[in-house]
């Protein structure tokens, strides 16, 4: 019987190489991606079921397709369905998530609450990493925040462009500062000025009038006419000078 | 069985992360297996329709149900009522069973001419057994599968499993050998 088995055994063969892929798609599991056009450049958008699992700028490619296997298999080549389009488009527009479900299933409980507060920061606007670490309840985690948005694993959409380094300038990011300049740009925020602020000492934006004191990127603190406009180096002597915290951008109070 | 029992959790947990590790695991077996039964043009499509109804199947199972399932006698419960449901649909439209070298030179999975020949022969002599032993050999031999897992697809006792493997065998023998004799 022995030859007859071996021959039995001999039927048994590889799958066809395009069986996975289609088996995926056709049952809507496992992970997808596609390109859409972004504020600065196009931008690779990974999606399951799950909802949007990464995004990265389409020069990361290979790293991406590398990253993001699934015993093996990478994610396959397949456009959203129209209502993610949909909502994807939208967020990218507004600089909102909206209804778009981010899919932060692998990360830690700290890393999605630096997430979803971050997702809350409005377009062209700029928040210092220690106010995002003290919005949380972790006053002292500012580097672990710094280090949580460096690995967004969906950058542009969770907007970790819209926070900088506690000195009040832009700081860095994952795919160079220059990407970061940029999508703060095309949201209307002028890094450059920024940054010579911050130089300055200015952390703060007060007015003259209302004794409110904001980050200087909320917009109520832009809508402040210039000849009522205080700059402020720190909250402790604003808190002294008679000026309370903005309640939208909530500016640190000092301690 | 520690692997099995993983992958139950994962798929548990969560159907859609979980199934393209099932599909990986299982695709190579399930197409071979797939392949006995219904030749080499139609099984990727009848293997792909078979992932297709589990995965249906495990959205509609609730966490016990997907934790406790026995993976692969479920998975060839699936793939073994699909390939007679082709053999149904295609004896009712019959079509030349002779493989000629043009529809083995057209076959997408590029089998020569010999492995094409050869397949189509196994597939004719398993053909000619019972329904039983044919499963059984084909699993067992086929496929991989142990003696407990094939009863359980089969729902015969697991020494029913083996006396069907042995016997099958012994039939194909005998075909074998009336084969050579012709």
């Amino acid at each position: 019987m022995n030859d007859i088995v071996q021959q039995l055994e001999g039927l048994a063969t590889t799958a066809p190489e395009t069986l996975t892929a289609s088996v995926l798609v056709a049952t809507g599991s496992g992970r997808f991606y596609t390109t859409v056009p972004g504020p600065t450049g196009e931008l690779l958008v990974g999606w399951s079921s799950a909802g949007i699992y990464a995004v990265a700028p389409v020069s990361e490619l290979a790293r991406f397709l590398e990253e993001h296997t699934t015993g093996g298999l990478g994610p396959i080549s397949k456009d959203l369905p129209s209502k993610q389009r949909r909502q994807v488009a939208a967020a990218l527009e507004s600089g909102k998530l909206g209804g778009l479900a981010v899919d932060l299933s692998g990360l830690t409980e700290f890393q999605q609450a630096v997430l979803r507060k971050t997702a809350d920061i409005p377009p062209g606007q700029l928040r210092p990493y220690g106010w995002v670490a003290r919005e949380i309840g972790k006053p002292g985690a500012t580097r672990a925040v710094g280090s949580a948005l460096n690995r967004n694993p969906v950058p542009v959409l969770i907007p970790c462009h819209r926070v900088g380094r506690s000195d009040g300038t832009v700081g860095q990011y994952a795919y160079g500062p220059e990407m970061k300049r940029s999508l703060l740009r095309a949201e209307g925020l002028d890094p450059d000025a920024v940054d010579e602020a911050a130089s300055r000492g200015v952390r703060y934006l007060g007015s003259a009038t209302t004794k409110i004191y904001c980050h200087p990127t909320c917009h109520h603190a832009r809508r402040i006419k210039e000849a009522n406009r205080v700059e402020l180096v720190d909250a402790a002597k604003a808190e002294r000078a008679g000026f309370r915290a903005c309640l939208v951008c909530r500016p640190a109070v000092a301690a | 069985m520690r692997t099995a029992t993983r992958i139950n959790d994962r798929l548990a947990a969560d159907v859609d992360g979980a199934f393209p590790e099932l599909v990986l695991a299982y695709q190579d077996r399930l197409y071979s297996g797939i392949r006995s039964y219904v030749g080499s043009a139609d099984a990727e499509d009848v293997t792909q329709e078979a992932f297709i109804r589990a995965h249906r199947a495990l959205q509609s199972y609730n966490r016990e149900q997907v934790e406790t399932l026995q993976v692969s006698p479920w998975l060839w419960t699936i793939a073994l009522n699909l390939c007679r449901n082709w053999a149904r649909t295609k004896s009712r439209r019959p079509q030349t069973r002779q493989l000629t070298f043009d529809q083995a030179g057209a076959d997408a999975t590029e089998l020569t001419a010999i492995e094409a020949a050869m397949l189509d022969g196994w597939k004719q002599r398993l053909e000619s057994l019972s329904e039983a032993q044919r499963t059984a050999v084909v699993l067992r031999h086929v496929v991989g599968l142990s003696y407990l897992e094939i009863s359980t697809v089969t729902h015969r006792p697991v020494g029913t499993a083996k006396t069907d493997v042995s016997r099958g065998l012994a039939a194909l023998r005998k075909i074998i050998t009336e084969e050579g004799l012709q």
